[in-house]
């Protein structure tokens, strides 16, 4: 009896065993895709090492770690918001305006260069500068999700109203008197690693596996895959992008602190024109800017091959003016191996 | 939500019927949607709902799957009320639905397509995609679906997606299942394997609700048919005491006039030019050395399943695919392949396949897709002047019985078979020697697509070509003869009074002269008694 189905089963289908081999090996393909910038760090590695022997010392490469820790804080809230199918330009603005407002906030009303309003003790000062990120996402969420605004737009409208409120409320100035709960994490080292990088691989291992393994973390590639399917499903869609959303924007404050810390001043500028660079490391470490794909790992991955060229040719004596082109070059190339290498169109 | 106090006992020794909705009524502000609507589905009942395109089946399928609330009416599944609104999961236990757009992710594997948001028990514990691999694998098993668990869902076949939305609608518990335009992008090959699942469900006391334009499939699948016409209730009938004419007059409210009224037309005279030829065409991968031709005043039918390649010479003689070798010419001028404006110039007119991917620019006006084409004849120097693009749409309009509120308004508010008139009317606005329609009827209610057919025919009898490449029936019944392709090679050619077995016989690639009838596309089978009753 068996053995009669067995022999028409292939019969009726013959299609069908063959199809679901090829699926099979571009499913293993499209896992390696997440390593695909591995090999470039190592080689990054190799030129490094045969330029300059100052690369290959663990402070060479911890300054290297420490300096990937804030922009890599904004590229894992970009991989969230990108899977999710959204966009948030305006976390660059948030990095620099939610430690202002904090420390306006608590800031003694007289006595220093900078003059704040006094109004809380000094301690609350990190919490205040996640809250207004919070808020700052939340708003955002607001404008997207409940006015149907275009999100591009919309963070791109905030991007440069945050920028221009925290140059009105540090009146162009750098602050410098900060409270020191708020510089302790960026200046702090914890067995001889800095505090910022623990920080940064902890919230990068939990973010990586929310993805990997958490149900509501799998609903940010439904949604971005395919919104109405996810809503059919029973994921509460608006819900979830807007919690992703406030996410990134907290994130997004907390790179503030790590910043301000590892700098010991809170400068006008600070994040102006990163938003390029989370963008390039995000995309060329495998996420789609149209939402559902990409990974944690390959995001991190993304971000050290950018900071890993610019050591290697500031080691290689390269003038530091020759970055921005580096950066840029660097991006392009990216894209067009990860384009052959994955055999897909990117649009 | 729906007024459940009101609800009618059901009878005494009959079983609860799986879903009773009654006065159902649902506006859309000043649209009324359903009006006073109803519909009975029996346990383990195959139930048609049948209607054209806006007579409120899918607001109807909406209001029973729960995704919206009905304005007033009851809804009962088994003999209970309704869940709450909003409830999606005790709402799915009841009710399972494969909607008409498909809701499978691309980018996930099948295993978590069918486990969406539920891959783990709670929302904090983590997934373990091992188990879930399993439970995927034997859900498929139960249902029969051979896919693995583990390939992504974009690589499957259209019809392997069919079968893993099926398995995971079911995989809620629910004994009815709603089916909202299942055959509408499969082949006859599919479509055959999808009846045959869908009967085996049916034995293990499954019901359906089955939503299609294609009645034939009715007549195939179904015992009982319900029939919408504009947002109400018409009849509700057993499916063998129904006629075919019968069926398309509650659906129309008129009696039908055949697709096949032109059946005394002259035959065309076989010494009329060529229009179209196409001699040794080779397509890489699609098709080797084919030739065709197609005379002034003449429509021909290129037949063939999904994979026989005949949608690809249809698109490549409207240039967009280059030949490796052959030549395709019109009024004897050669085009060249892989080129649409020396297509268009050569006056090559084509309707594509998709009308949504390749048709039409959903968010802009019914005009500006109409003359899409012909921009160049709407102002001097390349500029478009907005009244003679107007002129040329309302003329378009009129011709073709497009049903708009006015040429200004965006095309994606018409409905599916008079967005396809809007496709058809670009076609024919470059007064193309040769009208290339592939699918033309794809998705279309019923009397579009006697009016569609009318007007293809009507351009081969102003002494021009015709080249319809279907794979339905009921489009190839227009035609003076119809080529039949088969992986790439011509294998049969039929004039006109051909038999229905016959033809489905070569698109399937069956030779010989009586092939067992099990091997018939369901659809296609019985067509021949469909056919009849028009008298042909």
């Amino acid at each position: 009896m068996s053995a009669t189905t067995d022999l028409t089963e292939p019969a009726v289908s013959p299609a069908e065993p063959a199809a679901a081999d090829t699926t099979r090996r571009r499913v293993d393909l499209g896992r390696f895709r997440e390593l695909s910038l591995v090999p470039a760090i190592l080689v990054l590695g190799l030129i490094g090492f045969i330029v300059s022997p100052a690369f290959l010392t663990a402070d060479n490469l911890i300054g290297v770690a420490q300096q990937s820790t804030e922009l890599s804080l904004l590229v894992l809230a970009t991989t969230f918001i990108l899977i999710s199918g959204r966009m948030d330009l305006s976390l660059e603005s948030t990095i620099g305006v939610a430690p202002v407002i904090a420390v306006w906030l608590v800031l003694p009303t007289s006595g220093g260069r900078f003059n704040g309003l006094g109004l809380l003790p000094e301690w609350t000062a990190v919490p205040l500068c996640l809250l207004v990120g919070a808020l700052i996402g939340a708003v955002n969420g607001f404008l997207i999700l409940k006015l149907r605004l275009n999100g591009f737009i919309v963070t791109l409208g905030a991007l440069t109203m945050l920028r221009g409120l925290q140059v009105a409320l540090s009146q162009g100035q750098s602050i410098v008197e900060l409270p020191s709960s708020f510089t302790y994490l960026g200046k702090a080292s914890w067995l001889g690693v800095p505090a910022a990088i623990w920080v940064c691989a902890l919230l990068f291992a939990i973010g990586g596996s929310t993805l990997a393994w958490l149900r509501h973390g799998r609903a940010l590639y439904a949604i971005g895959g395919n919104a109405e399917a996810a809503r059919t499903a029973g994921i509460r869609v608006d819900r979830i992008v807007w919690i992703v959303l406030i996410l990134g924007s907290v994130l997004s404050a907390f790179a503030g602190i790590l910043y301000s810390g590892h700098y010991g001043s809170l400068s006008a500028t600070q994040g102006s024109g990163w938003i390029f660079q989370v963008f390039a490391a995000t995309v060329i470490g495998g996420v789609s800017l149209n939402g559902g794909k990409g990974s944690v790992f390959g995001a991190l991955t993304g971000v050290l091959t950018l900071q890993l060229v610019v050591n290697v040719m500031t080691l290689a004596g390269v003038p530091p003016l020759w970055n921005q082109f580096l950066n840029g070059a660097i991006i392009i190339v990216a894209l067009v191996i990860s384009r052959f290498a994955s055999g897909e169109k990117q649009e | 939500m729906a007024d459940t106090a009101t609800a009618p006992a059901t009878g005494p020794g009959t079983p609860a019927p799986v879903a009773e909705a009654t006065g159902i009524s649902k506006r859309f502000g000043a649209t009324v949607a359903l009006r006073d609507a109803r519909i009975t589905v029996a346990p383990g009942e195959s139930h048609a709902l049948v209607g054209r395109n806006g007579a409120g089946k899918s607001t109807l399928v909406s209001i029973l799957t729960g995704l919206q609330q009905p304005d007033t009416g009851t809804l009962r599944f088994s003999g209970e009320p309704a869940p709450a609104f909003g409830d999606i999961d005790a709402w799915r236990s009841r009710v399972a639905c494969v909607y008409q757009r498909s809701t499978i992710i691309g980018d996930l594997t099948v295993a978590e397509n069918l486990f969406l948001n539920r891959q783990s028990g709670k929302a904090v514990q983590p997934i373990r995609w091992k188990q879930l691999r399993r439970r995927a694998e034997e859900l498929l098993g139960e249902y029969g679906v051979a896919v693995d668990p583990a390939a992504r869902a974009k690589d499957l076949t259209v019809e392997q997606r069919q079968f893993v939305e099926i398995a995971r609608a079911l995989s809620f518990g629910a004994r009815f299942i709603i089916l909202d335009e299942p055959t509408a992008r499969l082949d006859a090959r599919g479509i055959e394997r999808l009846f045959e699942k869908l009967r085996d469900l049916q034995r293990q006391g499954v019901a359906f609700l089955f939503i299609s334009h294609h009645l034939q499939e009715v007549y195939d699948l179904c015992t009982t048919v319900t029939v919408y016409r504009d947002a109400s209730h018409i009849l509700t009938a057993p499916v063998a005491e129904l006629g075919h004419q019968a069926l398309v007059e509650a659906m129309t409210g008129e009696s039908a006039s055949a697709v096949t009224a032109t059946g005394g037309r002259p035959a065309v005279r076989s010494a009329a030019d060529e229009l179209l030829t196409i001699d040794g065409l080779t397509l890489p991968g699609v098709c080797e050395d084919m030739s065709l031709s197609v005379r002034a005043g003449e429509v021909v039918g290129l037949a063939g399943a999904t994979a026989s390649g005949n949608v690809q010479v249809g698109e490549a003689i409207a240039g967009l695919h280059r030949a490796r070798t052959g030549r395709v010419s019109v009024g004897g001028r050669t085009v060249r392949t892989g080129s649409v404006p020396s297509a268009l110039t050569a006056g090559v007119g084509l309707v594509p396949e998709d009308r949504h991917l390749q048709g039409l620019v959903n968010n802009r006006s019914v005009a500006e897709n109409a003359t899409l084409t012909v921009t160049d004849q709407l102002g001097p120097f390349g500029t478009v002047l907005p009244a003679r693009t107007r002129a040329f749409a309302g003329r378009m309009i009129r011709d073709l019985d497009i049903k708009t509120p006015g040429a200004a308004t965006p095309v994606s508010a018409l409905s599916g078979g008079n967005q396809q008139k809007v496709v058809v009317a670009r076609a024919l606005a470059t007064e193309p020697h040769v009208l290339v329609a592939i699918r033309p009827t794809n998705g279309v209610d019923v009397k579009s697509k006697e009016f569609l057919l009318g007007r293809i025919r009507q351009v081969a009898d102003g002494g021009r070509a015709a080249l319809i490449v279907s794979d339905e029936l009921d489009d190839l019944k227009v035609c003076d003869r119809v080529v039949v392709m088969f992986h790439g090679r011509v294998v049969a050619e039929f004039d006109r009074g051909w038999r229905d077995e016959d033809l489905v016989a070569a698109i399937e690639g069956v030779s010989g002269d009586a092939p067992p009838a099990a091997t018939f596309p369901v659809s296609a089978v019985s067509a021949s008694s469909g056919a009849d009753e028009h008298g042909r």
